[in-house]
């Protein structure tokens, strides 16, 4: 699955994380966990796995 | 069935702050005897009890808050119902006792809000809170409340270019309104230099964007007998929990439909409100509540915070109170507390219409009121 991220923040905790919002390719959005630095708006990105229910994604 | 003008004639607002000593019952029980006094109303009066309250069963471990607290004001006996709508809970509260008096089911009720928060250290409260997005999909991503609306100004200003600068200027105006408002809970005046080099809480929010976690109730007395504060027009409207479900993050729809029925209720526009209490949770929530009330065009909230209009002295002043940035945010006591602050400041400065909107979340619950100065 791949996509563009429509919006994202990094939160400042412990460990810092990102999350965001991906406009998928094949329609819908999802709210992901992205790692990297903080992403561009409108930057491509795709699905690595889901951990604990949760979507991972990385940048394309 | 004709409807019955509804007037706020009691109104109090406990300190906000660190008073969790007081109790959830004992705070509120403060603010209900407080509006009761103003309004000249004994507790025996009283035909029914709206609470709004978002998360005492979380913060404080009681639930059946309402006859808990009811009883202990002195009127046992009468329907006692608590409404949770996450931040905008006692906006909701208010905007159901206004339709019960306005169709005659009852005469005089009070409504009341309370939430005591500061029990719980600061990773349990963003855990709470946290509770009023989608927990499957966002809770479990690790989305708190900042991160949400942290995603919301980051989309804001990629659309219209808004700036952390414009941000800053809501948080540098709302503690200026703190320092005089003497129950708020963070009376200290900040300059945009250090609102800007604040601790990062999520991108691009730092803490100075970010509203305070506090204790503290609000009540009033509403009734159909003619007072001299009036409720125009009122609205409830609701959309989608998630942010992912909404077709776009930079508007409330619920803010948006919500404000169409209160003004059309009302039979006034957005020019007519000359003084506003909004739901600044966040320095972007207000920028977006002003575009979505009409204050200015859309993606010009930015602009429109920086220009000075808003300020004390400006030509529409916004949280005079000081806001749920500097006033403080005991989440289920902010609605009514806008109401108190409305009427305040209606009554102080002499204008004629004034306008609260309480968020509830990241928009699926907004609750807009519009007062009116009786002469």
């Amino acid at each position: 699955m791949t996509g563009v991220v429509y919006t994202s923040t990094v939160v400042a905790a412990a460990e810092p994380y990102q999350v965001a919002i991906v406009d998928l390719d094949n329609g819908g959005r999802a709210t992901v966990r992205l790692e990297g630095p903080l992403a561009r708006i409108g930057q491509r990105v795709e699905f690595i796995e889901e951990r604990n229910g949760v979507p991972y994604y990385r940048f394309a | 069935m004709a409807m019955k003008p509804v007037s706020v004639t009691g109104a109090y607002q406990t300190a906000f702050g660190t008073f969790a000593d007081k109790g959830i019952r004992g705070l509120t029980v403060e603010a209900i005897h407080g509006a009761l006094a103003d309004a000249k109303v004994e507790p025996g009066e009283v035909e029914a009890f709206y609470l709004g309250n978002f998360a005492g069963p979380s913060f404080v471990g009681q639930n059946h808050l309402a006859p808990y607290i009811a009883a202990a004001a002195g009127f046992a006996g009468i329907p006692a119902t608590r409404f949770e709508a996450a931040c905008a809970s006692s906006g909701s509260a208010f905007f159901h006792a206004v339709q019960a008096v306005a169709a005659g089911v009852y005469q005089t009720v009070v409504v009341a809000g309370v939430e005591v928060m500061t029990t719980q250290t600061t990773p349990v409260v963003a855990e709470i809170l946290a509770a009023a997005g989608d927990a499957q999909t966002e809770g479990a991503a690790g989305v708190t409340f900042p991160a949400v609306f942290a995603m919301i100004a980051r989309r804001h200003m990629h659309q219209f270019g808004t700036t952390r600068e414009q941000m800053a200027a809501v948080a540098v105006k709302n503690h200026a309104n703190g320092t005089k408002n003497p129950k708020a809970h963070m009376k200290k005046a900040i300059t945009i230099e250090q609102a800007l080099a604040g601790k990062p809480v999520a991108d691009p929010l730092t803490v100075y964007d970010c509203s305070l976690v506090s204790d503290g109730a609000a009540a009033v007395v509403i009734t159909s007998n003619p007072g001299a504060v009036r409720v125009r027009g009122i609205a409830q409207a609701s959309d989608h929990v998630a942010l992912q479900d909404k077709a776009d993050i930079t508007t409330f729809r619920a803010n948006r439909l919500a404000a169409a029925k209160a003004y059309s209720m009302a039979g006034v526009s957005a020019r007519d409100i000359l003084i506003a209490e909004l739901h600044d949770c966040f320095t972007i929530a207000e920028i977006v509540a002003m575009e979505d009330l009409g204050f200015c065009e859309r993606g010009q909230g930015g602009p429109y915070a920086i220009s000075g209009a808003t300020c004390a002295n400006g030509e529409r002043p916004v949280n005079l109170s000081g806001g749920l940035k500097s006033k403080g945010h005991p989440v289920g006591a902010t609605g009514v507390a806008q109401i108190v602050a409305l009427k305040h400041f209606l009554e102080s400065r002499n204008a004629p219409l004034g306008l609260a909107q309480n968020l509830g979340g990241s928009g699926a619950t907004s609750v807009v009121t519009i007062l009116e100065r009786v002469h």
